[in-house]
């Protein structure tokens, strides 16, 4: 997996490789500027070396700190470089591998879900993949020269550190061993303390309606105070990593000026040594205390990289493997052989169960039944929104995998049940169903769906924008644009997934007579509620927990189906729905 | 009404946004704060000592250099030598220990600071906002409300446990250090401070050119999840009309210009770090080069002398001056987006919370043997109008349920009337239906029947009583609603179902939910009444959750019902199965139905047809089918509702 998520750092490799090195340069010179001053010092000025020593040792110093400044900004800049453009790269490969999903893949990971992935997981990735350049690099290198140049200098008092770096990494593993577990219940309390909050906030009405005000303050109270505990229990440990780090440098400052000192007096170490050795000690426990605080974050991260690293791994499991690229659907017939489906491959009871179906090239079909009884399910796989789980569909003669999915979808249109326009103007919308078609293209399809009137009373006729701010449509005008934009693609199959249901029967019925005057050879499958959206259909299909109870005319389902003529009655009495 | 809000894009939308009015709201927080003061003082004190440990330390280490080490180099090691060593190393470690021991303390003490105030602040803003009034809720954004517990509370929580600290530390430090700097040698310290301004010039530019880059990013990961989140949920449309490769290439296009900002912003956020350590490394050499300069040529004594020791302690605290200001002007962005996420926050505490003037309350009652109405404690099915007046006198009315609109004018906002002259009357126990397309002002008139909003003009009496003088508690507990959109509690079923009366017993929790007809569905769950629901019932469906608000308004058990499309979810079949429930439920109350499907209405007592705001016709079913008007021909369906 890792594999894959490296691979998008294409592009940006040169400067994920520029950043190190000129970090590499950094170091270089930050660890050796205090070794020159010692230099300078001892020689220099006890030396006696004179003052052009002094002027050029002074000289050499600011033009490795001016080197090592321009190194340190332009690892800077290459490090924000290639952490960005990683993660563009990450975020346009993830939004492509999404986009290339199917239904099924969508329904395994939910959409709010994708949509964390994509923004919050994504983020957490590029600024540790940053931080990874610049800190991974620096701090085991600024601990090795460090440790170096203090052993070059004296190798016995070098010991100091060999005692206190592992000394200093117990006590740190040690506090994020407490705090970790700690942290992750703190977590948890924040997550739902958050999650209520939604809840009141969605609810305020309800809350308002009961009079539970006081409940809710009580409620939160306690999850409030229980935050705070959690909190404090968990960074109460972390917080001792401060102390604890200063009580190593600390220590160190007194053995090195204890032994040093001893040194110094003995002439076995100069004195300037003994400085820099001192600069050492902060340059070396800081960098120990770095790479302690980026093992913890990574753990942190990988939670990240792993919600990331799936959706790269998820096989779209509709693809055009099958598919013949020049095969182009002929005809609108369809037909269902033995299909079956179920949701989960593991799922016990199929959703539909042994459906044979045989329609017509324009015939118009009803598709009626209760909430549950896999309506939505059964028309979904003409499209190949989802793949049927036993059996065969066959759309124009062949299975749908004969076809290209861009083939088979521009001729099998479908009106979901979830009417969801995007921002843009109306125009744009609708093009979606065909780029090139022309505005009477556009006009002829919107006034079949009966919007034609409702736009062009918008001071913006077409133009008018549906982003935010834009205009307000009601859910029936919804509806009819929807179904404007499946008719552009002057489809072979037409499906309305109850498509008309916010759409008054008169209009509804104008909408039908329209697709049957000019879309006379498409064949319509009608998803509905409604029994008077079906009960014109050449045959109507009575779906019942995944099984055709019955397919017939109007007349004679009402005769004879007991379902039929139940959801018939129930709606006599209040013609509305 | 609930229009489902749209999220705001995520991300640190608000965190660079600036503080309208930085001294109020920073003396607020201050107020805050103050809950603590004996606690913060105690900080101070320990950050201060703390960070003069460290300058102290230093100090002595430039004792130990020059007085001790310079004079007996070569003489060899002697006890006698190493007594003046021994005494100052332990009065060091002394002062070390003390420093590390008051640094834990600011710490420990910090994070309780922190936290009791992050846990005031937020118990505050809930409390308050359990208070607004619903006009509040429909005006706001939930994600937009939510973001204030989450990315305000956490940004000010941030700065208050760190900023605080850095802050005093690096003040502390940089005066401690200015002082032994000067003490040891001024001029050297002169030449300090010239770099210095160097440094700010630097700092101020970068910081400027950072925030214009981060205010650009923000924008395009404003765009970016914008776009992801429209094109993910509506992900199956994408499929259907094979849309894919559009909008892959529209992503990518705001992605890059994402990219192009993320990568200037990161830039010159993180180039001040070298460039400051790099700064202190070049006057840490000039320093070195013109101190040697002065050892060398200025004779010892005057005032410009320099002895090696001191020279090497300047040194030292040379690379120590400029980290703390690059600290500072770190803390300072945090601080400023930590005034915008408090200011943000104390907006929601200070809108004005939901009044209630209204004295009137409902107590349970029962009549004695005179006939007179007496209050009692325990429920006995008949309630009464507790009336306080003026002289201390009170006086019962029997709640009846009977509720008139006399003249209702109503607008939310002062612009659009929603509602022209309304009138009507509900007589107790009758059912009065409302039909009308979306916007006619049905919702409005059950909103103003239990002022969630209160009308503009004319009154709306509850038998006989303004229910203006009626307390707002006691009017919504005499009323029970079950809404479009249900809302259910991450709690248990029973939970659920108990909301409506929380002290309910198993016994009416199960009779409510056998009225709403979900007993069998709630046994068929793998927990029955135990199972647990989360993210607002999402294991449930819509029907399923809204038989579940039917049986939280039946435990209720109150006078008068409101359903708002309460069954607009529920196919006509189930219908028509807890349509007896129904009516059990509604049976001897006074009921306010609003329906899109007319078969929800038809054995009302009256139905009003609404139409832009007015009544255009009202009767019953068979008046309004004779009368062959709209009514008639929305039941012949002749006519589009919505």
């Amino acid at each position: 997996m890792l594999k894959k998520l490296l691979a998008q750092t294409k592009g940006y490799r040169l400067y994920s490789l520029l950043s190190p090195l000129l970090i590499l340069v950094e170091v270089i010179m930050e660890v050796n500027i205090p070794f020159i001053m010692a230099d300078m010092v001892n020689k220099g000025i006890l030396g006696g070396a004179g003052i052009n020593y002094i002027v050029n040792t002074g000289l050499k110093m600011v033009i490795m700190a001016l080197i090592s400044l321009a190194a340190g900004a332009g690892a800077a800049r290459f490090a924000a470089m290639a952490g960005m453009g990683f993660g563009a790269n990450l975020r346009n490969a993830v939004f492509s591998k999404i986009q290339d999903f199917s239904f099924a893949n969508i329904d395994r990971f939910s959409t709010p879900s994708l949509i964390t992935r994509m923004t919050t997981d994504i983020n957490t990735i590029q600024m540790g993949y940053t931080m990874v350049i610049r800190i991974v690099v620096r701090s085991p290198l600024m601990f090795g020269m460090a440790f170096y140049y203090a052993y070059k200098i004296n190798s016995e008092l070098a010991t100091v550190f060999a005692i206190a770096a592992p000394f200093l990494l117990l006590l740190l593993a040690g506090i994020f061993s407490f705090a970790m577990p700690r942290f992750k219940k703190l977590m948890k309390k924040y997550d739902g303390l958050n999650a209520s909050i939604q809840e009141t906030l969605i609810g305020a009405r309800v809350v308002k309606a009961f009079v539970r005000a006081i409940h809710e303050k009580d409620k939160f109270r306690i999850s409030n105070d229980e935050l705070k505990d959690a909190s404090i229990a968990a960074e109460k440990f972390v917080i001792l990593s401060g102390p604890f780090m200063q009580m190593t440098v600390y220590g160190c400052t007194i053995a090195i000026l204890w032994f040093g000192s001893q040194l110094v007096i003995s002439e076995k170490m100069e004195l300037a040594n003994l400085t820099a050795f001192i600069t050492y000690i902060n340059n070396i426990l800081m960098s120990l205390m770095m790479i302690s605080m980026i093992l913890v974050m990574s753990t942190m991260a990988r939670t990240s990289l792993n919600r990331v690293g799936e959706v790269l791994n998820e096989i779209p499991d509709i693809n055009d493997s099958h598919a013949d690229p020049s095969l182009l659907v002929e005809n609108g017939d369809i037909d269902m052989e033995d299909v079956c489906f179920k949701y989960k491959k593991n799922g016990k009871k199929n959703v539909i169960d042994n459906i044979n179906l045989h329609i017509k090239s324009g015939e118009t079909v009803g598709i009626i039944g209760g909430t549950g009884s896999a309506k939505t399910t059964l028309v979904q796989m003409i499209p190949r929104l989802y793949d049927v789980t036993e059996g065969v569909v066959k759309v124009g003669g062949r299975p749908v995998a004969d076809y290209t999915l861009k083939n088979l979808r521009d001729s099998v249109a479908m009106v979901l049940q979830v009417n969801l326009l995007f921002s843009g103007t109306i125009e744009d919308n609708l093009r979606w169903g065909n780029e090139k078609a022309t505005q009477e293209e556009i006009e002829n399809a919107c006034k079949i769906a009966q919007a034609h009137d409702f736009i062009t009373s918008f001071p913006d006729g077409y133009q008018t924008d549906l982003g935010q701010g834009g205009v307000n449509l009601s859910g029936g005008q919804k509806q009819r644009l929807c179904i404007a934009r499946a008719l552009l693609k002057s489809p072979k199959v037409l499906i309305l997934d109850d498509s008309t249901s916010a759409v008054d029967t008169a209009t509804d019925a104008k909408i039908r007579e329209g697709f049957k005057s000019n879309h006379g050879d498409v064949t319509t499958l009608i998803v509905a509620q409604r029994i008077s959206s079906v009960q014109h259909a050449d045959k109507i299909i009575v779906l019942d927990d995944g099984k055709i109870n019955a397919i017939g005319t109007h007349d004679e389902l009402l005769a004879t189906n007991e379902i039929y003529g139940e959801v018939y009655k129930s709606q006599q009495t209040g013609g509305i729905e | 009404m609930a229009k489902k809000a749209k999220k705001p894009p995520q991300g640190d939308g608000n965190k660079f946004q600036k503080p309208r009015n930085t001294k109020a709201t920073f003396s607020r927080l201050l107020g805050y704060l103050g809950r603590s003061k004996f606690l913060l003082l105690l900080v101070f004190v320990f950050v201060a000592f703390s960070a003069l440990a460290g300058i102290i330390g230093t100090s002595f280490i430039k004792k130990i250099t020059d007085e001790i080490l310079m004079p007996v180099i070569g003489q060899g090691i002697t006890s006698e030598l190493l007594a003046p060593l021994v005494k100052i190393l332990i009065s060091l470690a002394v002062i070390y220990v003390l420093g590390a021991i008051s640094s834990y303390a600011y710490s420990r003490i910090m994070l309780q600071v922190a936290q009791r105030t992050l846990n005031i602040i937020r118990k505050d803003l809930f409390d308050h906002m359990m208070d607004l009034p619903i006009r509040f809720f429909d005006a706001h954004n939930h994600g937009e409300l939510m973001s204030r517990y989450t990315n305000d509370a956490d940004v000010l929580r941030e700065c208050i446990s760190q900023s605080i600290v850095q802050l005093v530390s690096s003040v502390v430090t940089v005066i401690g250090t200015l002082a032994m700097m000067i003490y040891f040698s001024p001029v050297l310290t002169l030449f300090v401070i010239a770099v210095l301004f160097l440094a700010f010039f630097i700092i101020k530019a970068l910081g400027k050119q950072s925030a214009k880059y981060f205010r650009m990013q923000q924008q395009c990961v404003g765009d970016v999840n914008g776009y992801i989140e429209e094109y993910i949920e509506g992900l199956k449309v994408v499929k259907v009309f094979c849309h894919e490769d559009n909008a892959k290439k529209d992503f990518a296009v705001i992605n890059g210009r994402l990219r192009h900002a993320a990568t200037n912003a990161n830039t010159y956020a993180s180039i001040l770090m070298p460039i400051m350590g790099n700064i202190s490394y070049i006057s840490y050499a000039a320093v070195a080069t013109l101190g040697s300069l002065i050892i060398m040529t200025v004779p010892q004594g005057s005032f410009f002398s320099l002895t090696v020791g001191a020279l090497f302690t300047f040194l030292i605290y040379t690379k120590q001056f400029f980290q703390p200001i690059t600290q500072i002007s770190q803390q300072f962005n945090n601080i400023i987006a930590a005034l915008a996420g408090a200011e943000r926050i104390f907006e929601v505490i200070d809108t004005p919370a939901e009044e209630d003037d209204g004295y009137v309350t409902l107590v349970n009652a029962r009549k004695n043997a005179k006939g007179e109405i007496e209050e009692c404690s325990e429920r006995t099915g008949m309630w009464a109008w507790k009336h306080p007046h003026g002289d201390g006198t009170l006086t019962y009315t029997e709640w009846k349920g009977d509720v008139r609109f006399h003249d209702v004018t109503f607008s939310y906002d002062g612009k659009k009337t929603v509602l022209k002259n309304v009138s009507l009357y509900a007589r107790p126990g009758e059912k009065i239906a409302f039909v009308g397309s979306t916007g006619a002002g049905k919702t409005t008139i059950t909103n103003l029947i239990n002022r969630f909003y209160d009308v503009d003009e004319g009154k709306i009496t509850y038998d006989g009583i303004n229910v203006k003088k009626i307390k707002k508690d006691a009017l919504r507990r005499s009323m029970a609603m079950v809404l479009q959109d249900t809302h259910l509690f991450t709690g248990t079923v029973r939970d659920n179902i108990a909301y409506g009366k929380l002290d309910a017993t198993d016994e009416e929790i199960l009779a409510a939910a056998k009225l709403a007809n979900a007993d069998s569905f709630i046994t068929r769950l793998p927990e029955g009444y135990n199972t647990m629901i989360t993210g607002d019932g999402a294991n449930l469906s819509q029907g399923q959750r809204q038989l579940l608000a039917i049986a939280r308004a039946a435990v209720a058990d109150p006078p008068v019902l409101i359903l708002d499309e309460a069954t607009s979810s529920i196919d006509t079949r189930t219908e028509r199965l807890i349509e007896k429930g129904m009516d059990k439920l509604m049976e001897g109350r006074t009921v306010f139905v609003i329906a899109h499907r007319l078969s929800t209405v038809r054995n009302s007592n009256a139905i009003m047809v609404l139409e832009n705001g007015e009544i255009i016709e009202r009767g019953d079913h068979d008046d309004l089918i004779a009368q062959k008007g709209k009514y008639y021909q929305l039941y012949t369906g002749q006519f589009e509702l919505d």
